[in-house]
């Protein structure tokens, strides 16, 4: 490969990867604070009230990472990918300015009320503060997978004698297929990051004996959402993901099993180590006939193998893919008989009292942030070597005047900087755990209460 | 249609500038103005629940340019690479500088944010003076519409030049004053007491300096483009927008030593808006224009995205920016008026 394109896809691959790790638990913690306040609302109880101002201050630190670290993706396209910005921005230009119009308008002007003016609105007031910010965290997370389902699937578009690439259906773009089982999938993956999150952080105050109440809280609310959301991210929507790919991107969901060759009645690889080399699985542990099932629900049903693509188009590393999709799936699996366990637990009125299940759930706390980037590095790996799936390569893309040394200068110029916004934030979400949900007042943004107006 | 989206984006730009402009112009203020920690506190409440709302206009604007003038946004975001990154960087630190700051009450943490906040502010104001100097002074465009411009070459105006030259530095140190003056007329109004007349001597003090600046970067750019004055001399009409810049200058120091400090500002706003519009003017219909062939120009004719996407555009963009001015006028009344001491807890 190119030495510009290899540090241009660093550069975006290295960005974005970081970036994911903040949204991921912006969308998915966001829901279960409206729930939190909800609570308050019908109950009453202080303690809700309580638990959702400290999940707020975790999710106001969070936020502020997700911003700045956000802002320099919607730079990228034009800095490190020119030539994909000058022919697609006619289509992906579109949901990226809604996204900017619709949902960053709307999160910047609730959150400082949400976080800092509580003691300043009514409390239907501050549920409204809560879910307007909720909303906006969603609607952007909508406009982002729009972006990436076009280069997945392009629909709505035609293609000028210039190579430009222009919309025909507004509504075409917003609702491609492709778009929403994708959001359905990347938003039960958010929920999983937000509960486990929500989960973890009870069942340590539960192990510690520290902030009882307020754990129970945390676990009910975590558990119930949590449980849901592992469900449905397996199936219907990750099922329904598989399908979709296996129709329309068939080399990457051979590149994503380890499928070297056509067969009919193909199995399932769930552990091995791809060699692309001389095309074969080392060490495989298979379940017979398994991905004809999966795929066409017969156990004989043909399975198109990478050997029925030129190898130009096979996905570029294979390995990657296939690790990748891997762990994404296992980690999955993992998630539905945790939450499923711990779901059953509750019912019966035991988890609290189930210290090895509040282990199980506290050390699973990262294992969701590995399955999002995973899912997303599937998708984005497994597009290779397309930018526009069919249409453009990822190699007539990126800036040409742009040379590799530019673009490692400022690789390492984000590394340092995300290095210091990661101690930052390791060390400041970690603070308020330490903490807990202690009972304070309110706090206020100060600006101009008609009490203290001169 | 294409005048229709080049207007738009130059409302969103210029918004932009007047409204990030004076939370920009607040961190320039904020190490220098004001002096213990309870200041700089009160100065950072002034901007801390809008500051966010004001910074997404650059995304906003950004997203418009690259969904209208795709071309532009390619050609021009690759082509000064380094700069933007440098710009991003310092985004970031300004960012984390603001909404950190308070996570902790301890004087070394409370003094790294403050300087990142502060410093970062002041050096984004000079990037941007100088990103518009650059679009003014034109750039080495190639045929393929795409160019690349280090960081400074030898620091003169010359048919390839770097993004430092002294022409785009003059403009660095417009902007840092203009956003300095109207960052104090900001924070004039929204504090009392010793701050606020503080805020009133540094905003009395930057004008006149704003004044000679504003004239020596006029004549400047009628130096080094003289071909910026071929739209004014096909619409004389246009002559009004430079009168109007004097008069906006005249009235800011009128408003400002009268003590109408919302007048002041709002004269300072309308600096910033006419200067902005002046060169809108004098460019148009030239989005990016070439140093060494005119015919390489990027304009709004050769950069502009498909008919359906443009039409379609302006009925959903219309209803966006009327529910994000919805949003914006709900937070600025609800934090109007001016902002005292402490009060109990807060968040910035």
């Amino acid at each position: 490969m190119d030495d510009a394109l290899l540090m241009h896809r660093l550069h975006f691959a290295f960005t974005v990867t970081f970036h994911y790790l903040f949204p991921q638990l912006t969308m998915g913690l966001a829901p279960l604070i409206v729930i939190l306040k909800t609570m308050y609302l019908r109950t009453d109880n202080a303690l809700y009230n309580r638990a959702a101002r400290f999940w707020a201050k975790i999710f106001g630190v969070n936020f502020i990472m997700g911003v700045v670290t956000g802002i320099p993706m919607e730079f990228q396209f034009g800095t490190n990918w020119a030539q994909f910005s000058r022919v697609t921005g006619g289509v992906i230009g579109q949901p990226l300015v809604m996204e900017g119009v619709f949902s960053f308008f709307l999160e910047s002007a609730f959150l400082g009320l949400f976080l800092y003016g509580e003691h300043r609105l009514s409390r239907i007031g501050h549920w409204w503060a809560g879910f307007a910010v909720c909303a906006g965290s969603w609607l952007s997370g909508f406009f982002i997978i729009v972006t990436d389902a076009w280069m997945q699937h392009p629909v709505a578009y035609t293609r000028a004698a210039d190579g430009m690439f222009q919309v025909t259906s507004f509504w075409g773009l917003l609702l491609n297929p492709w778009a929403l089982i994708q959001y359905a999938h990347n938003m039960c993956g958010a929920l999983i990051t937000g509960s486990f999150a929500m989960a973890g952080a009870g069942a340590y105050y539960l192990l510690e004996n520290k902030f009882t109440e307020e754990a129970r809280a945390f676990l009910r609310v975590a558990v119930v959402v949590g449980v849901l959301a592992c469900v449905m991210q397996i199936f219907p929507t990750g099922d329904l993901h598989g399908r979709f790919m296996a129709a329309h991107q068939p080399a990457t969901t051979a590149g994503m099993e380890g499928l070297f060759k056509t067969e009919a009645g193909a199995s399932v690889v769930i552990l091995g180590q791809p060699d692309a080399e001389s095309q074969r699985i080392d060490n495989p542990l298979v379940a017979n006939e398994m991905l004809s099932f999966l795929i066409y629900g017969t156990r004989t049903a043909q399975v198109k193998g990478l050997n029925e693509f030129p190898k130009s188009d096979w996905p570029t590393n294979i390995p990657l893919l296939f690790y990748s999709y891997h762990i994404m799936a296992g980690l999955g699996t993992l998630f539905v008989a945790v939450m499923a366990a711990a779901a059953f637990l509750l019912w019966r009125g035991k988890l609290f009292s189930t210290r090895w299940m509040l282990w199980i759930i506290l050390l699973c706390l990262p294992f969701p942030y590995i399955a999002n980037e995973a899912g997303w590095m599937t998708a984005e790996v497994g597009r290779q070597p397309w930018l526009v799936y069919g249409l453009m390569r990822t190699s007539e893309g990126y800036s040409k005047y742009v040379h590799a040394g530019n673009s490692l200068f400022t690789l390492l110029g984000f590394m340092g900087l995300y290095a210091l916004l990661a101690i930052l934030f390791l060390f400041l979400v970690l603070r308020l755990m330490a903490r807990g949900p202690v009972e304070e007042e309110a706090t206020d943004i100060g600006a101009g209460t008609p009490l203290t107006v001169e | 249609m294409l005048l229709t989206w080049y207007l738009l984006v130059a409302i969103m730009i210029v918004a932009y500038v007047v409204f990030d402009g004076f939370d920009l112009g607040v961190g320039v203020l904020h190490l220098f103005v004001a002096r213990t920690e309870e200041e700089r506190s009160l100065l950072i409440r002034t901007i801390g629940p809008v500051w966010d709302g004001n910074e997404v206009w650059l995304l906003a604007g950004g997203g418009t340019l690259y969904f209208a003038f795709p071309l532009l946004y390619a050609s021009g975001f690759s082509g000064f690479y380094l700069p933007l990154m440098i710009v991003l960087w310092l985004l970031i630190l300004r960012g984390i500088g603001i909404e950190l700051r308070m996570q902790l009450d301890s004087p070394v943490w409370r003094g790294l944010f403050n300087g990142f906040f502060s410093i970062a502010s002041l050096l984004l104001t000079i990037f941007f003076g100088a990103a518009l100097g650059n679009v003014i002074r034109g750039v080495p465009l190639q045929p393929d519409g795409y160019f690349f411009l280090p960081l400074w070459t030898n620091w003169t105006v010359g048919p390839q030049p770097g993004i430092l030259d002294w022409y785009t530095v003059l403009a660095g140190v417009v902007a840092l004053v203009a956003l300095a003056l109207h960052g104090a007329n900001y924070a004039a109004l929204k504090t009392g007491g010793d701050l606020n007349l503080r805020c009133r001597r540094v905003a009395a003090w930057l004008l006149p300096v704003l004044l000679l600046l504003t004239l020596a970067s006029l004549a400047a750019t009628l130096a080094i483009r003289p071909a910026l004055l071929d739209n004014y001399q096909h619409m004389p009409v246009l002559y009004v927008i430079p009168l109007l810049v004097g008069v906006s200058l005249a009235a800011m120091w009128r408003l400002g030593r009268g003590g109408h400090e919302l007048g002041a500002f709002l004269a300072s706003c309308a600096y910033l808006v006419l200067m902005l519009v002046g060169a809108a003017a004098a460019v148009y219909p030239n989005l990016l224009t070439s140093t060494t062939d005119p015919s390489l120009n990027i304009t709004v004719f050769n950069a502009h995205s498909g008919e359906h996407s443009l039409s379609v555009g302006l009925i959903w963009w219309g209803f966006g920016m009327a529910l994000a001015v919805g949003y914006f006028v709900f937070v600025y009344r609800m934090f109007k008026g001016k902002i005292s001491g402490m009060t109990g807890g807060h968040g910035y």
